[in-house]
């Protein structure tokens, strides 16, 4: 009768914890996975000079569409082959995590800054301020995106920054929109009420006790445009009104092998396969980082 | 009476219905029409009455969370709508808390326990926080609560636990004046007698006044010394709780009392007749003509349904209803 009793006491550990061993493996692996891929990117951004093995926007036109090192007829010189000018997509691709990275983790962080901010600001205050500002949400989600970019573009010059500022104009109104709904429906709870009652500032109860219950959606839209972001610089970049060629970032170049894909299908899917894995790996993270941040999902 | 804390004098709270696109007023839910009540040091007064019947409203109104369309609120003989912003901040809400109805969702799900009751003690007080700190384990230690739970989050907690939590904050800023919103009401029936008999002791120790909004009528005589029965955005019966409960005067608190399991032993008459009451509360958009009871009233009588009836003082009771309006009718009708 002892005997058996541990037997039964471990069986009702994994019973408890309410996992099996390979659903807490996989549970881990979307963690893990995830980060790994998204820390190496980023090192490897930051670490790209001494990583490509070729200058990236050096044209070799004898070199042209050569194919990757694995395919028949490709060499060792250039692992991921040649685009339609001869540059090395390995080296472009590495350097081109730099800017498609760099785009949308900037974009990001000001489109959520400044969409929350005016979200909560809206939901809590009312009135007249919430009016004024879901009009100016509304014009900001009615006005023609690539005309605002072209505007840009044409105004201050294509680039860096251009880029950044006009997907940031463009971007911040869905934020306002859906932290506003959290808002309203937080303005409210009996915890506001309550904070109310004590006399707390409407700084304080828009800071303390709004912001951190909208973090949840936030988190989920943020990591969402983590790829949106990519792609919305890729088309600009193929508009001809984004990052000015010939500097490499992986939306123009999925678009350069665009025409090509026939005959030289390497060119748009090396880039195509990292935007795929960026977007993945933020939609991922992000669902990792939101039940970290929920106290209420933090013990399972 | 020198030992009044808080009076409400002729309370009103008018919502306007509005209609269509040029936001018409077509009229106003009356949701609170009229009603006085005082709230002496150390003592609990009870609104009773069924949803809608504006005892919410009095309790926010007491809170400052709606403005009252008509009235006043003295505290400490000093009239509230006339303190200035500053004035309400130190002499009014540190002093006036409140204890929600729904323990689950009146805190934070983002602040630990810690945070949570010392909120008070951060917006209103300049204390440090080692102070703040040991006044949260203080307050812990007073409603029940070991000190190691103070790092804990809502979530972690029963709902009773919850709702000590809650007494906690209430009590952090030492208020004259608590409002208890139901306070039992979302607890189990095994819970309840705990947190009303914390509550009482609490009273005891820091000479509370509660304003007890509630309708379940055995919380009511558990807690009160004053019960004030009201029906449609009125009282319609006031007095002291005993008394109120013994010999009830009004049709509507007979039919409120016949309703509850509630009698003790000690009671009188233990086969107090049912009294089941028909349809619904008329809706106080449009409340009926002369007395607000007559529709559903087992007892109306011709001049019910015509002339609203004045308050009449029988004994330590005050009640409106027509029904006393002559001193011989009284005694017939008690029973």
């Amino acid at each position: 009768m002892l005997s058996t009793m541990p037997n039964i006491d471990t069986k009702l550990k994994l019973k408890i914890s309410g996992l099996t061993r390979s659903a807490r493996i996989m549970r881990a692996m979307t963690f893990y996975i995830p980060v790994i891929i998204l820390v190496l990117l980023v090192l490897t951004a930051i670490f790209a000079p001494w990583l490509a093995p070729h200058d990236p926007i050096k044209v070799s036109l004898l070199e042209r569409r050569l194919p990757p090192a694995f395919v028949e007829g490709g060499s060792m010189k250039y692992l991921l082959g040649t685009d339609s000018l001869g540059r090395d997509i390995l080296s472009r691709a590495i350097y081109g995590a730099r800017i498609s990275l760099s785009v949308s983790l900037l974009v990001i962080a000001a489109t959520a800054f400044v969409g929350t901010a005016l979200g909560i600001a809206a939901g809590y205050l009312g009135g007249r301020t919430e009016a004024f500002l879901m009009r100016f949400t509304d014009i900001s989600m009615a006005f023609p995106g690539l005309v605002l970019a072209m505007l840009l573009s044409v105004s201050i010059g294509p680039g860096f920054f251009t880029v950044v500022l006009a997907l940031s104009i463009l971007g911040w109104a869905p934020y306002a929109r859906l932290i506003r709904g959290e808002t309203l429906r937080l303005r409210n709870s009996d915890f506001v009420a309550q904070a109310r009652i004590n006399g707390a500032s409407a700084w304080r109860i828009m800071l303390i006790h709004i912001f951190p219950n909208v973090i949840n959606p936030l988190i989920i839209v943020m990591t969402m445009a983590v790829g949106f972001m990519i792609l919305a610089e890729a088309a600009l970049s193929y508009l001809g009104i984004g990052i000015p060629p010939p500097d490499p970032s992986w939306g123009s170049m999925v678009a350069d092998g665009r025409g090509d894909i026939d005959r030289a299908w390497w060119i748009s899917t090396f880039p195509g396969i990292l935007i795929a894995l960026v977007v993945l790996s933020g939609n991922f993270f992000g669902d990792w980082l939101r039940d970290k941040m929920d106290p209420r999902l933090r013990q399972l | 009476m020198a030992d009044i804390l808080l009076e409400g004098r002729e309370l009103t709270k008018y919502y306007p219905v509005t209609k269509g696109l040029l936001q018409r007023v077509i009229g106003y839910v009356r949701a609170v029409d009229g009603i006085s009540f005082t709230i002496e040091h150390g003592k609990t007064l009870s609104l009773v009455g069924e949803s809608g019947a504006g005892k919410t409203t009095a309790a926010k109104a007491v809170l400052l969370l709606e403005r009252l369309t008509s009235g006043t609120i003295l505290f400490e003989g000093k009239d509230v709508y006339k303190f200035s912003k500053s004035q309400l901040k130190t002499q009014y809400r540190p002093r006036v808390q409140s204890v929600q109805q729904n323990p689950w969702s009146s805190m934070n799900p983002r602040m630990r326990v810690r945070d949570i009751i010392a909120e008070p003690l951060v917006v209103n007080t300049k204390k440090t926080k080692e102070e703040i700190r040991s006044r949260v384990l203080e307050l812990l230690d007073q409603v029940g609560l070991s000190p190691d739970q103070a790092d804990y989050y809502p979530h972690e907690f029963s709902g009773g636990q919850r709702q000590r939590i809650a007494v906690a904050r209430a009590l952090a800023l030492n208020p004259s004046l608590v409002v208890l919103d139901e306070p039992v009401s979302a607890l189990d029936v095994s819970i309840r007698a705990q947190i009303m008999n914390l509550l009482k002791d609490l009273q005891e120790q820091y000479n509370l006044s509660y304003l007890v909004i509630a309708h379940n009528l055995a919380t009511v005589r558990f807690m009160s010394h004053s019960v004030a029965i009201m029906y449609l955005g009125q009282i319609v019966e006031y007095g002291e709780a005993e008394a109120l409960f013994l010999k009830p005067l009004h049709p509507y608190t007979r039919a409120l009392i016949s309703a509850s399991i509630l009698t003790l032993p000690e009671d009188e008459d233990q086969n107090v007749q049912k009294i089941i009451l028909s349809g619904e509360m008329p809706s106080p958009l449009n409340p009926p003509p002369g007395c607000r009871f007559h529709t559903r009233c087992s007892e109306a009588i011709d001049i019910c349904s015509k002339v609203p009836p004045e308050v009449r003082t029988i004994g330590t009771q005050q009640v409106k209803c027509h029904l006393y309006d002559d001193p011989g009718v009284q005694s017939a009708s008690s029973k």
